[in-house]
């Protein structure tokens, strides 16, 4: 029988073969498109191709690819930056948060080559299992997860929930628009609430970003 | 996703030019919204004129002491601008109260305005819709309907506009300014801009092929109490079943215009002046000519008391 580790290597080789695969030709995401997708019939369909540069986790990366590759199918069939999740792939979920010159965005509802001379953190950039972002660890001490799925895309959206309060931008639930922030659970939770977790681990994610920020939950 | 070509236009002319000359071009800005559809093949172009680059993301005050808030300042920015903050409280409650953060940080103001309907029909590509597909049949008229218009639809659609930021910009008389594929500029007022769907729900606003949305104007500030009330199914991250937006004097009068209700922003200004009466008055003439489904009847009733809601709000 295999172990846990054996699969997860065979696991990732899989995914590489298939990324190298697919990437000229079809889309590289059309095995993972809904069944309600009309199908990639038309292979033969011309494929236009672009050039892009942008500077992810520190590291200039240029790479070709078809124009419809999203910032999201860049960073895991490209760049094999598999930490961003691909959930809905429609904007609803979160789990493909990264952030993109300080701001978090979907970067499934981005193009890649939208973002030319960008400066791109993914999970894989904030830290790493021996040296955890703040934030990180305190997803883990909080058990601010359960299947983990949904957890890179919540960590990079934390990140930059508590840049935007010292940033002073609103929330829907800030009382006054014209006043101090005052960093309450309620204003975390609606400040997360792009970042689904079907778990439903709310309760322990908002505990450790308070945490993070400096305040009990 | 159909294949397409794409560019990075430097100037709005050039960009206006580009989308005339391609007719199955479109413009790309935040993109939240139209690669949304272009993943499920609902929109297909096969061009994209990239304006990020046009530098048309500044707010600035206008000589009339207004505010001129380029095409694509993020909604993200203009909900946090201290001006707007303080003098068109309304306009950040109705951003802040639409979308998630991360949409937010990427959708623009022109793409708010030029965002499409959320019609689960629209985006059933198995369905009929003359929106999505002219002259094949409207599924939502007899399909199920909660979340439809109320008022000013038609026999071709009954779809609703989701925008929560349009529905702001209607109440503060806000102006839409672009320009043409020959350069020359015109000006649209908000409540022209957005087109009822009579027998053509295919086309959704006033603006012409190429044309392209460089800024929105807002007038000079009216004062008075600034209030954003939105009932959705949950308490984040959805759309209106109802909105209102509402600016309400301290003697009383003010203006309310309404979202979820219809297929543009909806203001009648009849209606403003029975503010002083109350909400039973202002939403018997705001929807009195209401053709409601027997799915969203409850929405005239809804906007009724969220009405109230808003007008208690204002007081303090």
């Amino acid at each position: 029988m295999q172990g846990p580790s054996d699969f997860e290597l065979s696991r990732r080789k899989l995914l590489l073969g298939t990324a190298a695969s697919v990437a000229f030709g079809a889309a590289p995401t059309a095995y993972a498109q809904p069944s309600a997708v009309p199908a990639q019939a038309d292979v033969a369909e011309a494929v236009s191709m672009s050039k892009v540069s942008f500077n992810v986790n520190g590291s200039l990366r240029e790479i070709a690819l078809d124009t419809r590759t999203t910032l999201l199918d860049a960073l895991r069939e490209h760049l094999h930056l598999t930490g961003s999740k691909k959930g809905c792939d429609h904007g609803q979920c979160g789990a493909c948060t990264v952030i993109v010159g300080g701001r978090r965005i979907n970067s499934c509802l981005t193009l890649a080559v939208m973002h030319q001379g960008d400066s791109i953190t993914t999970i894989e950039g904030l830290g790493t299992p021996e040296h955890m972002h703040p934030m990180q660890a305190a997803f883990v001490k909080h058990d601010g997860f359960q299947c983990g799925y949904c957890t890179p895309g919540q960590i990079c959206s934390a990140v930059a929930v508590l840049d935007e309060i010292r940033a002073g931008i609103p929330s829907h639930v800030s009382a006054d628009l014209n006043a101090p922030l005052q960093l309450t659970n309620a204003e975390l939770r609606e400040r997360m609430s792009g970042n689904i977790c079907r778990c439903g681990a709310y309760s322990n994610i908002a505990e450790a970003i308070s945490e993070v920020a400096g305040r009990p939950a | 996703m159909k294949s397409f070509s794409y560019e990075r236009a430097r100037t709005p002319a050039e960009a206006a030019a580009s989308a005339l000359r391609r007719p199955d071009a479109k413009f790309i800005a935040g993109g939240t919204n139209l690669l949304d559809l272009m993943k499920l093949e609902i929109e297909t172009p096969a061009h994209l004129v990239d304006v990020n680059g046009l530098a048309l993301d500044k707010i600035e005050a206008t000589p009339e002491g207004g505010l001129r808030i380029g095409a694509l300042l993020r909604n993200t920015d203009l909900a946090a601008d201290a001006r707007v903050r303080r003098d068109y409280a309304v306009l950040s409650r109705a951003l802040l109260a639409g979308a998630s953060g991360q949409l937010r940080n990427k959708a623009t103001t022109a793409g708010n305005l030029l965002q499409r309907t959320r019609c689960p029909y629209f985006y059933d590509t198995n369905q009929p819709c003359n929106k999505r597909r002219p002259g094949s049949g409207c599924g939502a008229i007899g399909g199920f309907s909660r979340q439809h218009a109320v008022i000013g639809a038609s026999e071709a659609c009954i779809a609703t506009h989701p925008s929560d930021m349009a529905v702001a910009m209607r109440a503060l008389d806000a102006t839409v300014e672009a320009v043409r594929p020959d350069g020359t500029q015109r000006t649209i007022p908000i409540a022209d801009f957005h087109r009822l769907p009579g027998d053509t729900p295919h086309i959704e606003t006033t603006l012409q092929p190429g044309e392209l949305i460089t800024a929105v104007t807002l007038p000079k500030p009216v004062g008075g109490a600034h209030v954003y009330r939105k009932v959705r199914d949950r308490a984040s991250y959805a759309f209106a079943l109802v909105s209102v937006a509402a600016i309400v004097q301290r003697d009383g009068t003010g203006r309310v215009a309404l979202g979820g209700v219809a297929h543009k922003p909806w203001r009648v200004e009849a209606a403003d002046a029975e503010l002083p009466r109350g909400a039973r008055a202002v939403a018997a003439q705001l929807l009195a000519n209401a053709r409601p489904t027997k799915d969203n009847a409850f929405k005239l009733a809804l906007a009724e008391r969220t009405i109230g809601a808003a007008l208690s709000e204002a007081k303090g």
